[in-house]
């Protein structure tokens, strides 16, 4: 995906957002760092436009609950701020960049059940890549891409990166590969 | 493997700032309805306290459990004299118990490295106090509480004043902010500065007044009025004229100047009350740095398959 | 009649290779090519030999404190490190302040016949610094007392000093001073210096070694009296024991091994086989003192063995017990830091080994030369070997001895106590 084909994806992610939820009452976007806070934030520009009020935005980090914490040294911890305004009672849209296994997203659930009782739990990503080892499924979806095992999927924004991009990297592991567990 | 904090130079600049970094996420746990992160559930945290301390232990043990850590405290009073069970047989007890972690404050320098080198158990160290070597949580937390306040502390003067010799919280301290960049001053009587002081890369005063103008943090330290006994200074009256901090000192003080204290306080002693009480003083803020910046050691140590920071093994000073 | 011994290619002190016929007690003979029928052959090709070593400061526990060490095996010890006599520290229990228990000492050290053991006599009751012992009856006693120590304390009270170094000319005896000023060292730990600031641990200046010393010094002269000074430890003792030889006066001093060779930065490990009193010092000290005893400011060489059981010293530092073993490696260490480093010779170590301290302790049959018509009181030993020092294969009964795992030069082979071997091929005989 290239800059436009990223912006096109969030402008109907946010139009589905405000579709599925009647409008922007009650709605919470939740990023999980690092680069689904940025697409949070995006999301939530775009609804204000449409809509004409802000959304609370914010982050979550999911470090803690990571089900592999055990396997690796102790990992640096990630912001979460809560907007004012809490959880409670409202819908949480959760963003995050790329959905692979599924078990970050179960991992932010248990986040959140030790921050509040949200109304209902949303899911948004930019790219789906397939390969689930848990029952998540996303309510949104950027882009399906059907990846192998193998293969690693990069999302650069220039929030962080250079630009704005999402590619494929072929086979071989190393870093790239890891950057993608990361983003599991 | 690293897996021990025994002192605060074990820490490299980097290993602190992490520390640092994560007690500032984890600080606002304590705004949240449940004060809990799974982090360390299924570890256990033993606090070995062989000297009284109420306000550590419940520090670190708040912290031991808002990571979800089972907590046992074992409280031994021992003295020199007594011939209690030996720190031997003790620490081969908790290994047996299967203690993870175990949280340590001894009378007698260099025990937490005993329990860390000796072979007995497995255990990380975390040393919180020994004798008058060193006390490197309070470190990063007083290091802490300076940076949520004057942010990056490169440059920063800081003024350590009161009883330095028997002081394991200056030691720390002194160690810990060179590290961080801070420039150090000691102030105190010349009978409360350890021999040798002058290779421990800081100033040295013994003019508290000359001080205190260009200090960015002044950390008054506890002196204890047994100390006049053994001659480290005529009288109460003596000291606190010469080395306490009282409201007209804290006049002399910049705008951003902040007063910070390990505690407890001897009020009218080192530091008067209305210093005490007034706005510059973090020393309440302190406290519960000490909770977010303990939670920060444990799951830096404890959290994952190795430890993020820290002493190796077998080590040395 | 009692199996003589003929010695085969020993070079005595170090020099041309000889032979040595030890028989009858006596050194019989000395010379090449000797023969003597029915004589037991020992081949000292390679080896030295020198006189028997006399010790001038030990502790052997008993009676007391028999968990850490007895007579026995001290004196095992002793034999094995080339000793053929040693004094026995009083700080026993109950102290070695009366005849009756010097006598006991001094029976158990012939009964066991590994050495010669002469008790050193308590200077004051119990050694609480209040009255003096009966230094009289203890000198009068079959152990025939002449050193006087209060060591493991010091005797501070400056009268009481003066009294003892007065009351022991009338039985040509020497007061031995643990020089500690006790208010300067309470509850000390370490040398006092950069490192125990950092290290938490509390000081143990050089003064209150230096001024101790000097305060006994100037009495000692003032009463025309001998002084022996234990264990010196600092360069400013070396300079003031050598000063007041300077002036003529009749003071001697001991250093200890593991003064000679291990330095205070050995604590920062905090473990506490290195804990000792008084304790290691600088790298400064090692080598003033090492001057010193080259040049014959400090006397002697004396081990101030102090065994302690294992849960003396597998504890945290402020709980440990101060001593460390010193019999079985004391010759060793003097070779590594004195002979090698080409301070001495071997006839300097016979010097400050042998001869002086026998002089200082009044010992008739020890400290003798070897020549012909002494008693056969030698030592072979061999200063090629290098070994390991292992720390389990001791015949004392603590463990308790700062060098395991240091390779040091050297091994006695051979132990003669007046003619009949105590140490054989390394072993005990």
């Amino acid at each position: 995906m290239d800059p436009r084909d990223i912006s096109r994806a969030l402008t109907r992610i946010a139009h589905e957002i405000l579709e599925r939820n009647k409008g922007a009452s009650d709605l919470v976007l939740l990023g999980i760092p690092t680069r689904g806070v940025p697409l949070a934030q995006r999301i939530a520009a775009k609804i204000a436009d449409v809509e004409g009020n802000a959304v609370p935005v914010g982050s979550l980090d999911v470090t803690m609950y990571r089900d592999d914490l055990r396997m690796r040294p102790a990992r640096t911890l990630l912001p979460t701020e809560i907007p004012h305004g809490g959880i409670d009672g409202k819908t949480v849209v959760l963003v995050d960049d790329v959905l692979f296994s599924g078990r970050t997203i179960r991992a932010a659930l248990d986040a959140m059940a030790d921050v509040g009782r949200p109304q209902a739990v949303r899911l948004a990503v930019l790219v789906d890549r397939g390969h689930r080892e848990l029952p998540i499924r996303a309510d949104f979806v950027g882009k399906n891409l059907p990846t192998s095992l193998v293969e690693s999927v990069r999302v650069r924004l220039s929030e962080f990166d250079d630009d704005d991009a999402v590619t494929i990297a072929g086979a071989g592991g190393g870093p790239a590969a890891r950057h993608e567990e990361d983003a599991r | 493997m690293k897996r021990h904090l025994l002192s605060a130079g074990d820490l490299t600049r980097a290993d602190a700032e992490l520390i640092l970094e994560t007690a500032e996420e984890l600080r606002s746990l304590a705004d949240r309805p449940i004060k809990k992160l799974p982090a360390l559930r299924g570890r256990t945290v033993v606090n070995l306290f062989f000297e009284d301390s109420t306000r550590t232990r419940i520090s670190f043990e708040a912290a031991a459990k808002r990571l979800s850590a089972d907590v046992i405290n074992f409280s031994a009073k021992g003295s020199s004299l007594s011939k209690g069970e030996s720190l031997k047989d003790t620490s081969l007890t908790l290994e047996a118990m299967g203690a993870d972690a175990v949280v340590v404050r001894h009378w007698a320098s260099g025990a937490p490295h005993l329990l860390a080198n000796a072979g007995w158990s497995k255990s990380s160290v975390v040393n919180a106090g020994d004798g008058t070597h060193e006390h490197p949580t309070q470190a990063l937390l007083d290091a802490f509480t300076m940076w949520r306040h004057l942010g990056n502390l490169d440059g920063r003067r800081v003024a350590i004043v009161g009883d330095v010799l028997h002081s394991r919280v200056a030691r720390s301290n002194a160690l810990l902010l060179k590290t961080l960049g801070a420039e150090v001053t000691l102030v105190a009587p010349p009978t409360l500065l350890p021999v040798g002081v002058e290779g421990w890369d800081v100033e040295t005063s013994y003019d508290l007044d000359a001080v205190l103008p260009k200090a960015d943090v002044v950390m008054m330290l506890r002196v204890q009025r047994e100390r006049m006994n053994a001659a480290f200074f005529p009288t109460v009256r003596e000291y606190s004229r010469r080395y306490g901090l009282d409201g007209r000192r804290m006049d002399t003080l910049q705008d951003h100047t902040i007063v910070m204290h390990p505690g407890p306080m001897i009020r009218g002693m080192e530091i008067s009350a209305d210093v005490a009480d007034s706005h510059r003083s973090v020393i309440v803020e302190q406290v519960t740095n000490g909770v977010a910046v303990r939670m920060a050691v444990l799951y830096l140590l404890l959290g994952g398959s190795e430890p993020a920071v820290g002493t190796s093994e077998g080590a040395n000073l | 009649m009692t199996t003589a011994y003929l010695v085969k290619g020993v070079r005595v002190l170090g020099g041309e290779p000889t032979d040595l016929l030890l028989e009858d007690g006596v050194i019989a003979a000395i010379g090449a090519g000797l023969s003597a029928d029915g004589a037991e052959v020992v081949d000292a090709d390679g080896l030295i030999a020198l006189p028997g070593l006399v010790d001038l400061h030990t502790h052997l526990r008993e009676p007391g404190r028999e968990d850490a060490e007895t007579v026995d095996t001290g004196t095992q010890a002793a034999a094995l490190g080339g000793f053929t006599a040693v004094h026995a520290m009083a700080n026993t229990d109950p102290v070695a302040d009366t005849a009756g228990v010097v006598e006991q000492v001094w029976r158990l050290g012939r009964e066991a016949g590994h050495c010669d053991v002469f008790p050193v006599g308590a200077v004051t009751v119990g050694l609480q610094g209040e009255r003096l012992a009966e230094l009289g009856a203890m000198a009068d006693s079959a152990a025939r007392v002449r050193v006087f120590s209060d060591d493991g304390k010091c005797v501070s009270d400056a009268v009481l000093m003066r009294r003892a170094l007065e009351y022991v000319k009338a039985f040509d005896g020497v007061v031995a001073q643990h020089a500690q000023e006790p208010r300067l060292t309470e509850d000390a730990q370490m040398n006092e210096g950069e490192l125990s600031g950092r290290l938490g641990l509390r000081g143990w200046p050089a003064v209150a070694e230096e001024a101790v010393i000097a305060r006994d010094c100037l009495l000692a002269a003032h009463v025309d009296s001998r002084l022996h000074v234990c264990h010196v430890s600092t360069a400013g003792s070396v300079e003031i024991v050598r000063w007041a030889k300077s002036k003529g006066w009749n003071v001697t001093a001991e250093a200890c091994p593991h003064h000679l060779l291990l330095t205070d930065e050995l604590a920062a490990t905090y473990d506490p086989i290195y804990k000792v009193n008084p304790p290691l010092r600088s790298a400064a000290d090692v080598e003033a003192l090492r001057a010193g005893l080259a040049d014959g400011t400090i006397d002697v060489v004396a081990t101030d063995h102090a065994p302690h059981p294992h849960e003396d010293k597998d504890c945290e530092w402020q709980a440990a017990a101060f001593g460390m073993l010193g019999l079985e490696t004391a010759l060793s260490i003097v070779q590594q830091t004195m002979v090698d480093t080409g301070l001495i010779d071997w006839q300097g170590v016979a010097e400050r080994m042998s001869y002086t301290p026998a002089r200082i302790g009044r010992l008739e049959g020890h400290g003798r030369p070897i020549e012909v018509g002494e008693p056969a009181n030698v030592v072979l030993y061999d200063p090629a070997h290098t070994a390991v020092v292992d720390g389990t294969n001791l015949a004392s009964l603590s463990r308790n001895t700062p060098y395991v795992g240091r390779e040091l030069p050297g091994r006695v082979v051979a132990t003669f106590l007046r003619g009949t071997p105590t140490v054989l091929d390394g072993k005990l005989a």
